[in-house]
């Protein structure tokens, strides 16, 4: 399902977090959502999934203004997987997958065969049940992970929005999410800090810095050397390799001047 | 189909502790007439027998063993849902502040008697209970806001500094109490069901059920709210919004019992942790597990407070802790999840 997002303004505590900002994802992309701390990604997410609402501008959803629809109707296109998680909830692993059903029902509704049938299908496709019946707590980071994800797609959503998604986890469960990720085929818009990772998964990539987009589209166009130095403080270069994966590699020192001090250090090193 | 047979269990249980219940006091009754006595009572059927035996089970014991079913229940669904909205294990009637507001309210009547603060002394002490917990609870609804959104921590630490002041003006009524009101204010503050008569109990029984089912029918939102305020947004809950009819319908829940049962301890505490950590944390199973384990236990405490130190009675709260305590003690030692997080 397509996601648009149009001249968005969002003000918080009187101080402007994003200015202006429009991005589009076409129906089956996965778009990076990238940037250095605080420069609005988790804002712009929390606008998406309907937390919180724009000052000024649009976000669509299968072209649908989110405020204009309920927030259980929104729930059902958009799925999110953020970084407030719980963990001692209490709940076990099938009951947390089954959390992603919350929005198909109404108060009186009782589980059906279709939520049973979404649930364990969520619980196969991420390889969640050997540990099906576990306390949630008791799991480890690329497990729990793994977990959210499978809550998200038990919600059968159009839209899949992911925040930090492989934080703290090891390189192998964060390969493994990123194929889980792409073989659901549905629309995904990521944040993730790992420039690299980020180069892997998504099809195209919108750079936020400050509160604006400063660069958007295929993600060798986006990753230049210019824009690592200025947006992110470092010197690197993005290539396609022979095995057709594009690598971000970073330069040996690892730290320019702070992006306000731009005019310093020379040289891109390629 | 675990759960369900828990809740027949359970079920079976809380009748058997009924009766039992019923059956001792004072006057050791048989089971048998105790049986014949309460179907009398509620089918018509079959002869009262003798009428000093009809009173006892029908118009002393019968109601007072109601009443405790059902402030037991009222309190541990209250816990239990207040623990979940402000996601603070700890949470409770007492400390949101609802307990001192009640007892404020109660303390006053009782001291200084009909003349108390214009019209509420009027309530009497149940009114003016029921009214001192839900000025405590709109009062913590009002500080624990954050931009007009009602925040977790912020709600428990306004529970928690309303109820102290709640508290110190309470003590400072107290000082002014003569010896026999101190008495009866002690009494009340730790809880009885002793005054329990059968024309206050379809109420009660009313708020205490249609708290229950509305609460489990909100179950499933509960459970998301358990994910973290933004994942349950996500997953389409109006957080805020549910926030605030969840905690109106906990305030007049515990303002309810409380009014009637005065301030019982530790059951809405004790209660929902034990079946979360025996039959997990889903509150579509939780609620409803947690109403029968609340009645079940506060009729047994209240059987033991007016039978172990017979003929002198005891106040349910001190009961409720002292033998609640240690077995949830107990269980949270054997739980493993609690250490993982």
């Amino acid at each position: 399902m397509k996601l648009t997002v149009d001249q968005l303004h969002i003000i918080l505590d009187r101080s402007p977090i994003l200015r202006d900002v429009s991005l589009e994802a076409a129906p089956g992309d996965v778009v990076g959502l990238v940037g250095p701390n605080g420069s609005g990604k988790s804002t712009l997410l929390r606008t998406v999934y309907r937390s919180l609402r724009p000052a000024g501008g649009v976000v669509r959803v299968g072209g649908d203004d989110v405020w204009a629809l309920s927030s259980r109707t929104a729930a059902r296109r958009t799925a999110a997987v953020l970084q407030d998680a719980a963990t001692t909830t209490g709940l076990n692993v099938t009951e947390i997958v089954a959390l992603g059903r919350t929005p198909h029902h109404g108060l009186m509704d009782r589980d059906g065969t279709e939520d049973h049938r979404a649930v364990a299908e969520a619980v196969d496709r991420c390889g969640v049940g050997p540990f099906a019946d576990r306390d949630y707590a008791t799991l480890s980071g690329g497990e729990r992970q793994r977990v959210l994800l499978a809550r998200a797609l038990a919600q059968q959503p159009r839209l899949l929005v992911l925040d930090e998604l492989t934080n703290h986890l090891d390189i192998r469960a964060r390969f493994e999410l990123l194929d889980l990720i792409r073989s659901t085929g549905i629309t995904t818009l990521a944040v993730l800090h790992d420039l690299d990772l980020a180069a892997r998964l998504c099809d195209r990539l919108v750079v936020l810095h400050e509160g604006a987009v400063v660069a958007a589209g295929p993600v060798l166009e986006v990753l230049t050397p210019r824009l690592l130095r200025e947006v992110f403080g470092v010197r690197g270069d993005t290539e396609r390799h022979a095995d057709g994966v594009v690598r971000v590699t970073y330069a040996a020192r690892p730290l320019a001047p702070r992006p306000m001090e731009v005019g310093g250090p020379r040289g891109e090193g390629s | 189909m675990r759960w369900s047979l828990t809740t027949l269990g359970l079920l079976v249980v809380l009748g058997a502790v009924m009766v039992v219940a019923v059956s001792i006091g004072a006057v050791n009754i048989p089971l048998a007439d105790v049986w014949s006595v309460l179907l009398h009572h509620v089918t018509g059927r079959g002869a009262t027998g003798d009428p000093a035996l009809d009173q006892i089970v029908w118009t002393f014991r019968a109601p007072r063993v109601v009443l405790a079913a059902l402030v037991g229940a009222g309190l541990a669904v209250a816990g239990a849902v207040l623990q979940t909205l402000v996601s603070n294990p700890l949470a409770d009637p007492v400390v949101l502040g609802f307990s001192y507001g009640a007892s404020l309210g109660a303390v006053l009547v009782i001291t200084l008697g009909g003349a108390a603060l214009g019209g509420l002394g009027g309530l009497g002490v149940s009114g003016a209970a029921f009214v001192g917990a839900l000025a405590a609870g709109a009062l913590v609804f009002a500080l624990g806001q954050r931009r007009g959104r009602l925040a977790p921590t912020r709600l428990v630490l306004a529970g928690v500094a309303v109820g102290y002041v709640l508290l110190s003006m309470t003590s400072f009524v107290q000082l002014m109490a003569t010896p026999t009101e101190l008495r009866t204010v002690m009494f009340w503050m730790l809880g009885s069901v002793a005054g329990a008569q059968w024309d206050q109990l379809p109420t009660v029984a009313v708020v205490v059920v249609v708290s229950t089912v509305l609460l489990t029918l909100f179950g499933r939102r509960l459970n998301a709210l358990l994910a973290g305020d933004e994942s349950a947004t996500a997953l389409g809950v109006d957080v805020n919004r549910l926030r605030a009819v969840l905690l109106v319908i906990s305030a007049l829940l515990t303002g309810t019992v409380i009014a009637v049962a005065g301030g019982v301890g530790f059951v809405g505490l004790m209660i929902p942790h034990l079946i979360r950590l025996t039959t997990g944390a889903d509150h579509r199973r939780l609620l409803p597990l947690t109403a029968l384990l609340g009645a079940v236990y506060l009729v047994a405490v209240d059987l033991l407070s007016r039978t172990l130190t017979r003929p002198n009675e005891l106040p349910l709260g001190i009961l409720t802790a002292l033998l609640g305590a240690p077995f949830f003690l107990w269980l949270l030692r054997r739980d493993k999840g609690l250490d993982t997080a």
